[in-house]
């Protein structure tokens, strides 16, 4: 992988597989990632509309703060690919400043969702009140603990990028990263879509 | 089949190839953002302002919203094609979208009906049970979870 001799032909075949191989076994392992959700997208499909009695979406969803969250995740998508052009020309400082960038509004996401949560649960419409809820606090928590993963993925990646530089190793597990946090942004196309826009309707 | 050509092509340039399909242009980026940003403002204005009435043609707009901005995704920042590691990401990614939908409309296909059975009026055989007559509280308290 690192050994990036320049073979004629055959041999110069032989050393792209293992590259490719990784990036493909990530995006298979998004791709699996990605039934999870549709099983808890599933579940919340079938739950959504069961209240118990307790709050509805329509009564306890604040769109403003849901607004507020979609962008930072969609400008976090931007600047990480901001962070990959940077990577592209070679531009470590460059890089390290849009990952930080992005990590910072992926903080804010995470901020901002667990405020939410806590201020659901003093409310007493916590993930035990009803079906609704229950499938609400699973679909919404899990994406909110991918995206915490991610960030501490990227804490990771800054301090390698910080001892080795943009090494191909390095470059090829951005990439890997890339994928992810796109994933997840499209994860969340899903998520306020079909819970809080659909939730609120009548 | 498209693989071999693939790696042909890139054989002279090591490190190309892993490169090539997956980072994108400062136009592709900033095109993907805008369509997304538009894509999303919309379904939340919709909704925010209650610009339509009817519940279900609402639902319907948002969801073809969301659609379209997972497409706009895959294509700017995923950069999804048919070529990319010969073509197997898209094929992973069509097989996955297939069990999604089986699993999405499967569940809520049979589910309905699961909530339907559930109904004391969706069941015929409770009618000439005499048991059905002799306690009509039984009749109420489980519609009670369901009707709401």
């Amino acid at each position: 992988m690192s050994d990036t001799t320049p073979t004629p032909g055959y041999y110069s075949n032989q050393e792209h597989h293992p590259e490719n191989g990784t990036l493909l076994g990530f995006w298979l392992y998004l791709m699996s990632d990605c039934l999870i959700f549709a099983c808890l997208f599933a579940a919340y499909a079938v739950l959504g509309r069961n209240y118990a009695g307790g709050p509805t979406g329509a009564q306890i969803f604040d769109l403003p703060l849901v607004a507020l969250n979609t962008s930072l995740l969609l400008l976090s998508s931007i600047t990480y690919g901001f962070a990959m052009l940077a990577m592209q020309r070679d531009r470590l400082p460059g890089t390290q400043f849009w990952l930080a960038v992005t990590g910072v509004l992926g903080a804010g996401f995470i901020t901002v969702e667990l405020h939410e949560f806590s201020h659901l649960i003093q409310d007493g419409a916590g993930p035990q009140r009803s079906a609704f809820l229950s499938s609400f606090f699973t679909l919404v928590g899990t994406h909110g603990l991918h995206v915490s993963f991610g960030i501490l993925w990227l804490v990771t990646l800054m301090a390698q990028l910080g001892r080795h530089g943009l090494i191909p190793d390095n470059r090829r597990r951005l990439m890997c990263l890339s994928m992810f946090w796109h994933f997840l942004d499209v994860i969340w196309i899903g998520v306020f879509s079909v819970v809080y826009l659909m939730g609120v309707l009548p | 089949m498209s693989a071999d050509t693939d790696a042909a092509g890139h054989a002279g340039t090591p490190g190309h190839a892993e490169t090539a399909g997956h980072t994108g242009s400062l136009r592709e980026y900033v095109t993907g953002f805008l369509l997304a940003v538009v894509l999303t403002a919309i379904p939340f204005w919709l909704v925010m302002t209650h610009a339509l009435s009817r519940s279900g043609a609402a639902a319907a707009v948002v969801l073809a919203f969301a659609a379209l901005q997972m497409v706009i995704h895959m294509i700017y920042f995923l950069h999804m094609n048919t070529r990319s590691e010969g073509g197997w990401t898209l094929l992973a990614l069509l097989f996955t979208l297939m069990l999604v939908v089986i699993a999405l409309s499967g569940s809520l296909w049979v589910m309905y009906h699961l909530n339907a059975n559930m109904m004391p009026e969706g069941m015929p055989g409770m009618g000439g049970m005499p048991v059905h007559h002799d306690m009509p509280a039984m009749h109420d308290v489980p519609a009670a979870p369901d009707m709401q």
